[in-house]
Parts: C-alpha cells; sequence; structure tokens
C-alpha cells in the first residue's frame, strides 16, 4: 500500500510499517523549547531527576520575552540558560531570532522527526520533516528519552494548480484554506500540499503555508523535499541536509482539496478567529492604527523585500504605526544589506530585534482598547496582542504594507494595475511617437 | 469515582489565549498565581465564583490555539474536576492526559450554566442532575487511557521506563 509523506516518515522513524491509525514511538531528530514552554519543560525533567538529554539536537530558544520585559521573564532566561549548560542541551540567544524560522534555517531537515514546545513547529514540515507541536511535558520527555509516540495522521492533501495573481502570496492561500476547513477542519489530519503552484513556490513561501497548518487544527502541513529544497539548504551552507522525499504516487488520502491559485484573492482573517477570512474587498477601509510585519509566518527576508518594495520612498499613513520585526539575526543582516531597514525607517516604521516581538502579547506593540492591528502573523485570537479590547486582522506582507501608507485596509492589487496601467501609457505614447 | 459539580457553559472556540491569556506571560513559571487568571478573557467572573469541583462545559474545539500546557494545568489547578466539550483540538487534548485533567467528549448542547452535572470517570456517563437526563462520552484511546490511568505522562514513564501504551 502507497505512503503519504506522513506514513513514510513516520515508518523510518519507529522502524515499523506504519499507516494511518497505528499508534508508534518513533526517534525524535529535534526538540524546541521557547522561552515560555521551556521553563515548564525543566521543571518535569528535574522533577524526574532527569539533567541529560538524549535527542541529538535539544534546543532552548529566547525569542518570545526577547530582550526580557520584566524580572520574571529574566528569571525564567537564566533557569534555561543553566539548564542548558549542565544538560548539554543548545541555547539560542536572545536576538538570534524565533524558534521556528531557527529550526527551518539551521536545525530541521527533510525526513526529521521534529517535536517542540511551541504549536507552530509545523513549519519545518516545508523541508520534508515531521514536525509538530506539543506541550511542555511531551517534550521534555522526547528530548530526555530521544523518542515519543504518535497517532500516525491521516493525511488530506492541497492541490494548488495555477499561477498566484500579482499581489496574492501564499499567506493568502493559506489563510482562504483555514477559512474553508475552519479551524477544526482538519483536527488531528496530516495536511500535503502539491500541485504546480507549490512546485514553483519559493522555500520562503512554502514555510508560510507548513507554519499555518495548525490553524485548521492539523498535526503536520509537509511538502516534498524537492530541487527548491535543496537550493534552500544550499543557500544555509547546509546541501549536505538533503535528500529527496516525496509520497508513493499509490498514497491513500483521507481527503483531495484542489485550488486553482489564479482565483484568489488577497484574503484578510477577521478578528477574533483565523478562518473568520474573506476576501479583501470586504476589509477595504477598515481603519488600522498599527501594522505588524513579521513573525515566523512573514518575518523572513522575502517577505520584507515585498514590504520595503511597496514603502520605498513611501510615508506610513500618520495615524498609522508600523512595526518590523526580522524573523531571525541572519534575516536581520540580509535586510540591512538590501538596504530595506533604511526603506522601512524612513516610512516611518519602527524597527525591532529579532525574535517574536508583539506577536503573542508580552511586550513592543500592545494594542490599546479598540484599536485595531493588521498583522502578518497566525493567529488574531481575542487578546492576542495583550489586550482583549484589541482587533487583530491577518494579511500577506504586501496587504499590511500598502495598508500602511493607505492608513487603511488595502488591496495591494492596486498597485500593479496602477503600474500596469503606467507601463500601457507609456508603450501607448511610444507607439504614438514612433 | 463519582465527580460531582457545576456546570460553567462557554461556547466554541476557547482558545488558550482566552484560557491562559498572554498578557500574563510573566505568571508562567507561578502557576498558582497564573491559575487565579484561567479562562478570564472568556467569562471575568469564572475564576472568581467557580468551586473546586465544579465542570467547565463548552462547545466545539475547546483548547485551540497554541501549546501552551499552562493552559490545562490551570483549569486543574483551579480546582475544575473535567472539561465536557463536543470536540478538543489536538495539542490541548494530549496535554490534558499529560497533565491528569480528566477531559470527556460528548453533546454539551442541553447542558445549560449552574446545571447539576455527576460524572463517572470510570464508565463515561455523565448525569445531569437538575435536567434529568444522562450522557455517554466518547471514550478514550486505549493510549491515552493507560496514560491517565498512571497519572499523566510523567508517573506513567517513571512507572515503566518507557512508554507503555497497549
Ligand atoms: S512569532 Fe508569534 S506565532 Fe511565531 S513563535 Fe513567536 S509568538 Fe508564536
Amino acid at each position: 500500500m502507497g505512503k503519504t509523506l506522513a506514513e513514510k516518515i513516520l515508518s523510518e522513524k519507529s522502524g515499523q510499517d506504519a499507516h494511518s491509525g497505528d499508534i508508534v514511538i518513533a526517534s525524535v531528530d529535534v526538540a524546541a523549547f521557547q522561552d515560555g514552554t521551556g521553563p515548564l519543560g525543566v521543571r518535569q525533567l528535574q522533577k524526574m531527576g532527569l539533567d541529560k538529554v538524549r535527542a541529538p539536537k535539544s534546543i532552548f530558544f529566547l525569542d518570545h520575552a526577547a530582550p526580557s520585559p520584566r524580572k520574571e521573564l529574566s528569571n525564567d532566561h537564566m533557569l534555561l540558560r543553566e539548564f542548558s549548560r549542565k544538560s548539554g542541551a543548545i541555547l539560542s540567544e536572545v536576538g538570534d531570532g524565533v524558534i521556528h524560522q531557527r529550526l527551518v534555517e539551521s536545525y530541521a531537515k527533510p525526513g526529521d522527526v521534529v517535536i517542540g514546545g511551541d504549536s507552530h513547529t509545523c513549519t519545518s514540515g516545508a523541508l520534508g520533516a515531521f514536525a509538530t507541536g506539543m506541550g511542555s511535558t511531551d517534550v521534555a520527555i522526547g528530548m530526555a528519552m530521544g523518542k515519543t509516540w504518535f497517532k500516525v495522521p491521516e493525511t488530506y492533501r492541497v492541490e494548488v494548480e495555477g499561477e498566484f495573481q500579482p499581489g496574492v502570496y501564499s499567506k493568502d492561500l493559506i489563510l482562504y484554506l483555514i477559512g474553508m476547513l475552519g479551524a477544526d477542519g482538519a483536527t488531528y489530519k496530516a495536511l500535503e500540499f502539491g500541485g504546480a503552484a507549490i512546485r514553483k513556490m519559493s522555500m520562503e513561501a512554502r514555510f508560510v503555508l507548513s507554519n499555518m497548518a495548525v490553524e485548521a487544527g492539523a498535526k503536520v502541513g509537509l511538502i516534498v523535499s524537492d530541487e527548491k529544497t535543496k537550493q534552500y539548504l544550499r543557500s544555509r551552507g547546509r546541501v549536505k541536509d538533503w535528500r529527496p522525499l516525496m509520497p508513493d504516487k499509490d498514497a491513500i488520502y483521507e481527503r483531495m482539496i484542489k485550488v486553482d491559485a489564479r482565483k484568489l484573492s488577497p484574503q484578510v482573517a477577521f478578528p477574533h478567529t483565523v478562518d473568520n477570512t474573506r476576501g479583501i474587498r470586504e476589509a477595504r477601509g477598515v481603519k488600522v492604527d498599527q501594522v505588524f510585519l513579521g513573525t515566523c509566518t512573514n518575518g523572513r527576508i522575502e517577505d520584507l523585500k515585498i514590504a520595503a518594495k511597496i514603502l520605498k520612498g513611501k510615508k506610513r499613513a500618520v495615524h498609522t504605526r508600523l512595526v518590523v520585526v526580522p524573523a531571525s539575526r541572519d534575516v536581520y543582516l540580509a535586510a540591512m544589506k538590501a538596504g530595506l531597514l533604511d526603506v522601512f525607517v524612513r516610512a516611518g516604521g519602527i524597527i525591532m530585534g529579532p525574535g517574536c516581538g508583539p506577536c503573542v502579547g508580552v511586550h513592543q506593540g500592545v494594542l490599546g482598547d479598540g484599536e485595531v492591528c493588521l498583522s502578518t502573523a497566525n493567529r488574531n485570537f481575542k487578546g492576542r496582542m495583550g489586550n482583549p479590547e484589541g482587533m487583530v486582522y491577518l494579511a500577506s506582507p504586501a496587504t499590511a504594507a500598502y495598508s500602511a501608507i493607505k492608513g487603511q485596509i488595502s488591496d495591494p492589487r492596486e498597485l500593479f494595475e496602477k503600474s500596469r496601467r503606467k507601463k500601457t501609457k507609456k508603450s501607448s505614447k511610444r507607439r504614438k511617437n514612433r | 469515582m463519582i465527580l460531582k459539580g457545576k456546570a460553567w457553559k462557554f461556547g466554541d472556540s476557547i482558545s488558550t489565549d482566552l484560557i491562559c491569556p498572554g498578557r500574563y506571560f510573566h505568571l508562567r513559571s507561578n502557576l498558582p498565581e497564573l491559575a487565579k487568571h484561567v479562562l478570564e478573557d472568556a467569562d471575568q467572573e469564572f475564576a472568581l465564583k467557580m468551586t473546586r469541583g465544579d465542570f467547565v462545559v463548552a462547545g466545539n474545539n475547546f483548547g485551540l490555539g497554541s501549546s501552551r500546557e499552562h493552559a490545562p494545568t490551570i483549569i486543574k489547578l483551579a480546582g475544575v474536576s473535567a472539561v465536557l466539550a463536543k470536540s478538543f483540538a489536538r495539542i490541548f487534548y494530549r496535554n490534558a492526559i499529560n497533565v491528569g485533567l480528566p477531559l470527556l467528549e460528548c453533546d454539551t448542547d442541553n447542558i445549560e450554566q449552574g446545571d447539576e452535572i455527576w460524572v463517572d470517570l470510570g464508565t463515561g456517563i455523565i448525569e445531569n442532575k437538575t435536567k434529568n437526563f444522562k450522557l455517554s462520552a466518547h471514550p478514550l484511546p486505549r493510549a491515552m487511557l493507560n496514560i491517565l490511568n498512571d497519572g499523566g505522562l510523567l508517573s506513567h514513564i517513571k512507572k515503566h521506563g518507557d512508554f507503555k501504551l497497549d
């Protein structure tokens, strides 16, 4: 019987012929914590007297409260630093970046089992890793024992054909899918993304899809490991980590979902659930107090480039704050080198150090009562940005950047229409001159 | 064992942000303090007025969102004896079992705020004493039942030295 990506990886890692519905015990390649879930994990390990880690890559990321805004969190950071030193785990310091961005840049690889004390651990699925979020006790045990248990998930195959219109991106695709499936539409399932549009997509754009798989309730969001994956790993100096990985042709899927990329418009998730997504037409004109460009969803260099292209030589609206947070130190450096930071600062933005920034409401851009934030993040739950009276809308970096200029939610396709109109004007002029 | 208490009714899609708000991030190493804010953004009265033994009763997809195990942990710490919902989000479900918070998946439509509820964890039978009807919950998968019966994942591993799921 043919196997899905999830079944293939879990068969390899459990040493048994695994099919959906089976319970397997799989070896763990990467076990990770962030600073919000790590302290509880460490205390669980200490309770059991386990002070050494056995997963080949055990990592603690200081990213959610980085740098720490208060003493309680500084003390949590101290606990994680000390435990890393004693246990042999890797420590990713304040300023290195968000857990999921750092995992894809330097740690996860095709065929791996990756578990993380953070729900968006599924991001690494775009590299062809069985990557999933778990709670502190599960990750702690996985880290200490180098293995964990899974129920092998059934898979929903998402086939995306056609080309995106200019101004429409992978973020719009995943928001559309979540709106269609619902926040629990894929609970316990694996999502597997494929089709011509995915094959063409950059790794950076693919990460967005896998990152948000959990917003439909899915356990993992998997994508094949192909030439694009290889190029990406090569660019990270890790070409040795590459191996091809794809599902069998006769793999059995519980459900097939087909999407025509040509038909997609920019999407916006309205407060307070991610599946409350609508085409941008319905969001147009919503006044925006803060635009947040960043996070493990859309704080990568490709995202910053898209936004900077729109913001170049422009200014944010007077009433709209613009907060930019590169997802990692390397993204920050690349943005600096490409002159993007200059563009953001001149546009009236503020750049913060790599990390989660205001995403989870700990610090740096907490909303006031009734304020609206248009964010490139993955979640807009009530209270998410530190205030249950705040309103968070989610969209792509292009929609966010264009809306920052306009001061209200605006359709980035207008930019392309304008440039097309300009071009046609120019060419018709040229024709006349001839 | 029969659990007895009052129902606190919540709606669909109660996220971990509603159960354990991000603005109390700094209290995550102080669970008793954090527990004072349990479910605060879904119902401000809940943490103040619930009594030990009460039930949280909700609709679909309870616990969606982040992987923070603090969410089921503070529900348990606050003294809630079990959560009854139509369905649970995946990570929350596993976390709750790991920390020993019983979950019952059942049709909660006819349970109202304040109803007197009895739950037999052994059989999964739920009795609404106020409205006089019985419900039965979907049984837990065996792997999870084994972990719950051992008192959570830590005790399970301590007892067996390894995963022992079937
Ligand atoms: S950026 Fe936001 S979603 Fe991503 S790990 Fe940080 S807090 Fe979580």
